[in-house]
């Protein structure tokens, strides 16, 4: 009745992997379509603070970003006393340029977006939650002064017990 | 002539390729994470006109200070961060009309009718020495007392939670229950060697 297999004679069949890719392709562009490409290399370490009240900001394109935080590597810039600095765009800036280096920072960020969409230019504040607020109001009072009044202050969400 | 079968292609290198595609878009991007507290900042003054001193009633003023020991007090009590959210959302509500807290003032709003709006103004004041976690934890508090006033304003009149109304509602709650925080110019107890 039973016919038993002539052993060691069958290949193993080929996979088709061509579905695989298929798969993996998806992956790919969920991924693409959902995730935005980090626009700088942060120098500073930073942890946002945690917030319940949050909301999103609605289009990304219109936010300009400013970091504060511990500097990653001693070689970066730092305020006095040396503990914080304060990054924008690619690198961490100087204390005497404070100042002007951030008034700079606003000005090219408004001429970059078109003249209607400039009075909803965010700047996103994202600052450790370690820093005294020293550091963050001269960069309020740099902003209001140039009159950049959207701001955020980026947080993360808490998860309420 | 006999059909000849297409050989199989291989195509385990394609998904070779599509894994380093996707391992790279994994590292070099980050998930939407452009989250936070909306604020807006008072427009610069001018330099010209002098700064006119306006007079608010005292009963008007809820004085929430935070020093560099990142300690809370608000009218000159020492209180827990988690008390804030209740006394702000008294101060704002006023719900016996509490000679203390702020007097209201009757508008008519498109779709509420007339409503007693509250004339109270958060005054915020930090140290340089405040730790920026504690200051964002009381623009926090601030902002869910806020948001739960406005969230039994919106059950109360529409039936439903202020996310859930259309921006025309959302609009009229919003005038009724305004966000009102003035940010006074920081105080510098902690001077101790650092910037300014």
């Amino acid at each position: 009745m039973a016919r038993f297999k002539k052993a060691g004679k069958k290949e193993t069949p080929e996979l088709n992997m061509g579905s695989m890719s298929d798969i993996i392709f998806m992956f790919l562009f969920f991924f693409m379509v959902i995730t935005t490409m980090r626009e700088a290399t942060l120098k500073v370490k930073l942890t946002a603070p945690q917030a319940t009240e949050i909301q999103k900001l609605e289009k990304k394109s219109l936010v300009a970003n400013i970091y504060v935080g511990k500097p990653l590597s001693p070689n970066e810039n730092t305020l006095p006393p040396g503990e914080v600095s304060v990054q924008l765009n690619d690198q961490t800036i100087k204390s005497e340029e404070l100042v002007s280096d951030v008034r700079d920072f606003i000005g090219t960020e408004k001429e970059s977006r078109d003249a209607q969409d400039r009075d909803k230019l965010t700047f996103s504040l994202k600052v450790d939650k370690d820093v005294q607020m020293r550091y963050v109001n001269t960069i309020k009072q740099e902003l209001r002064k140039n009159n950049a009044l959207k701001i955020n202050y980026a947080a993360s969400k808490k998860v309420e017990k | 002539m006999a059909k000849r079968k297409t050989p199989g292609l291989n195509t385990g290198a394609m998904s070779d390729i599509s894994f380093l595609l996707l391992t790279f878009f994994l590292l070099t991007s980050s998930i939407n994470t452009e989250q936070g507290i909306p604020r807006k900042l008072p427009p610069p003054k001018n330099d010209d006109s002098k700064e006119v001193k306006v007079d608010i009633n005292r009963r008007n003023v809820l004085n929430v200070l935070v020093n560099f020991r990142d300690e809370i007090s608000v009218n000159g009590d020492v209180i827990m961060i988690t008390e804030l959210k209740d006394k702000a959302k008294e101060f704002f509500a006023n719900p016996t009309n509490d000679p203390s807290l702020p007097e209201k003032q009757s508008k008519s709003i498109d779709g509420l009718g007339d409503f007693a709006v509250s004339k109270g103004v958060v005054s915020l004041t930090n140290d340089q020495g405040t730790s920026y976690n504690t200051y964002v934890m009381v623009q926090n508090e601030l902002q869910r007392a806020v948001n739960e006033l406005r969230d039994e304003t919106a059950l109360q009149y529409f039936g439903k939670k202020y996310n859930a109304l259309d921006s025309s509602a959302q609009r009229a709650i919003t005038t009724a229950i305004p966000m009102s925080i003035s940010e006074a110019p920081p105080i510098d107890y902690s001077n101790t060697g650092a910037a300014k």
